[in-house]
């Protein structure tokens, strides 16, 4: 087939699956350090901004059993994160492939024509490159929110050792509260990544384990919405399409 | 050929994560073996990042944390120290040292007093400002004359069997206090009294309450919570 090309490289996939195992389990057991004290206010104080102040999260989304287990679980998987993170985004630096994901002039705009699309304001899908505008800001916030992640975490794990990390956020409390929150929307983008993957490009399935990728499936070829290849007319397009790049 | 390949992945993977799934559930040890080998590399790292002149900041004008300031203990009531059956409280240095002491209340008020506004960091995540007043506990190493021996500390209390052993580096940073004094009142029952450890380079469970005995050592002997499995360096 003319249209299979190699999308994914070999370290970019393997980057991928590890970061999905590291991140599981760096959010699971970090949940389960969270409920040890559920709260962001220091005793004593009120902390308006959150308010499940004091609600613990579900124990079945938490890793760790306990919290003396969950935080070995933390603090080891916590280099595994870190080092598959700067293998990725040395590789993309490298590479070259940060153009994929790094935000260009006019990538709002796209974003927008984009939302237009899923929303059937717009009948045909914009045209695209590797990723289409929505999904280069999800991948672009992925990483960014990874660092904050990482730096905000050691703000947290050596507050006085690292006492000048902790200052960036102003003190321990806000470290803790902006690891939390970022981590929520990392999770919250990584649910999102998945549903679009499954409802609209299942075919990119293949190609962040094999590499492999049939561009005549794209969902840009297929004019594809969530679940369009479920309720679809025509499972693949007929219609002489140009085969969008890469 | 595609499909074959997508075959083999996905039987792999799951062949794969089953694996990985049974080590965990099956044989935890080999879990916890990689657990406690992580343990020991983060602790070589805490010890390299450690810096006695990295100090906490608590701002003048950071309220503090009051009589919402957790108490915790070990025994079911407030341990108080019973003058009448132990005789009067004395605080011991010893172990390896050339000069052992015992210091009353009185004796430890006159050694060089040290009055901080720190954080103390609860291994729960919650963090509360007090400002404590008392001794360094490398002041009392030097008055007891620490030997070369004295590599580790051990903090003895006298509710039930706490204690916690410390490396001596962080023992010896200067924000860490044998604390007589809260808030500008005399150590409460609560909190310790009459003298307990605190300090910011560590988490609330390794800063001993209800303080006895300040001995040296040249090897760690655990501590209440490590025993049970917390880490046992809990730096900060």
């Amino acid at each position: 087939m003319a249209s299979l090309v190699k999308r994914n490289h070999w370290v970019v996939r393997l980057t991928h699956w590890v970061n999905v195992l590291a991140v599981v389990i760096m959010a699971g057991s970090g949940m389960r350090i969270f409920n040890a004290h559920p709260a962001f206010a220091r005793p004593g104080e009120r902390f308006p901004l959150n308010p499940w102040e004091g609600t613990p999260i579900p124990p079945w989304l938490t890793f760790g059993a306990w919290l003396g287990g969950a935080r070995h679980w933390h603090f080891a998987m916590m280099w595994l994160l870190v080092l598959n993170g700067l293998v990725y985004l040395g590789f993309l630096f490298f590479h070259g492939e940060w153009r994929d994901i790094v935000p260009r002039r006019g990538d709002a705009r796209d974003a927008w024509e984009m939302l237009r699309f899923y929303l059937f304001v717009r009948r045909d899908h914009p045209h695209q490159g590797k990723h289409n505008a929505l999904q280069k800001s999800a991948y672009f916030a992925m990483p960014v929110l990874g660092i904050i992640i990482v730096l905000s975490g050691l703000a947290i794990w050596k507050p006085v050792t690292l006492g000048f990390i902790t200052a960036l956020f102003v003190n321990y409390k806000w470290a803790r509260f902006v690891h939390f929150v970022a981590m929520a929307l990392l999770i919250v983008l990584a649910l999102v990544h998945v549903f679009m993957v499954f409802t609209v490009d299942p075919y990119s399935l293949r190609a962040i384990v094999t590499g492999w990728y049939d561009r005549a499936r794209s969902p840009e070829a297929r004019n594809a919405r969530p679940f369009y290849h479920l309720f679809g007319s025509a499972r693949e397009s007929t219609a002489p399409r140009e085969v969008p790049p890469a | 050929m595609s499909v074959d390949r997508r075959r083999f992945l996905t039987i792999s993977a799951a062949s794969l994560s089953g694996a990985l799934l049974s080590a965990c559930n099956k044989n935890p040890e080999r879990a916890q073996k990689l657990l406690a080998l992580a343990e020991r590399g983060n602790q070589r790292v805490e010890e390299a990042l450690f810096r006695h002149t990295a100090m906490n900041h608590v701002s003048p004008s950071a309220p503090i944390a009051g009589a919402s300031f957790p108490k915790y203990r070990i025994s079911k009531t407030v341990p108080i120290w019973d003058t009448a059956a132990r005789g009067v409280w004395r605080l011991e240095v010893s172990g390896a040292v050339r000069r052992p002491l015992s210091l009353t209340l009185d004796d430890l008020m006159k050694l060089p007093r040290i009055t901080q506004k720190v954080d103390h960091f609860c291994v729960e995540g919650w963090n509360a400002r007090a400002t404590w007043s008392g001794v360094r506990v490398s002041d009392l190493a030097r008055a007891a004359q620490a030997t070369d021996d004295a590599q580790f500390v051990d903090f003895t209390s006298f509710d039930e069997d706490y204690h916690e052993s410390w490396d001596m580096a962080s023992a010896m940073h200067p924000q860490t206090l044998v604390a007589y004094g809260m808030d500008g009142y005399l150590l409460g029952p609560a909190h310790g009294a009459p003298a307990r450890l605190h300090s910011p380079v560590k988490l609330g469970y390794k800063n001993t309450k209800y303080l006895t005995r300040v001995v040296f050592m040249p090897a760690q002997n655990g501590g209440y919570w490590s025993d049970q499995g917390y880490e046992w360096y809990g730096g900060t």
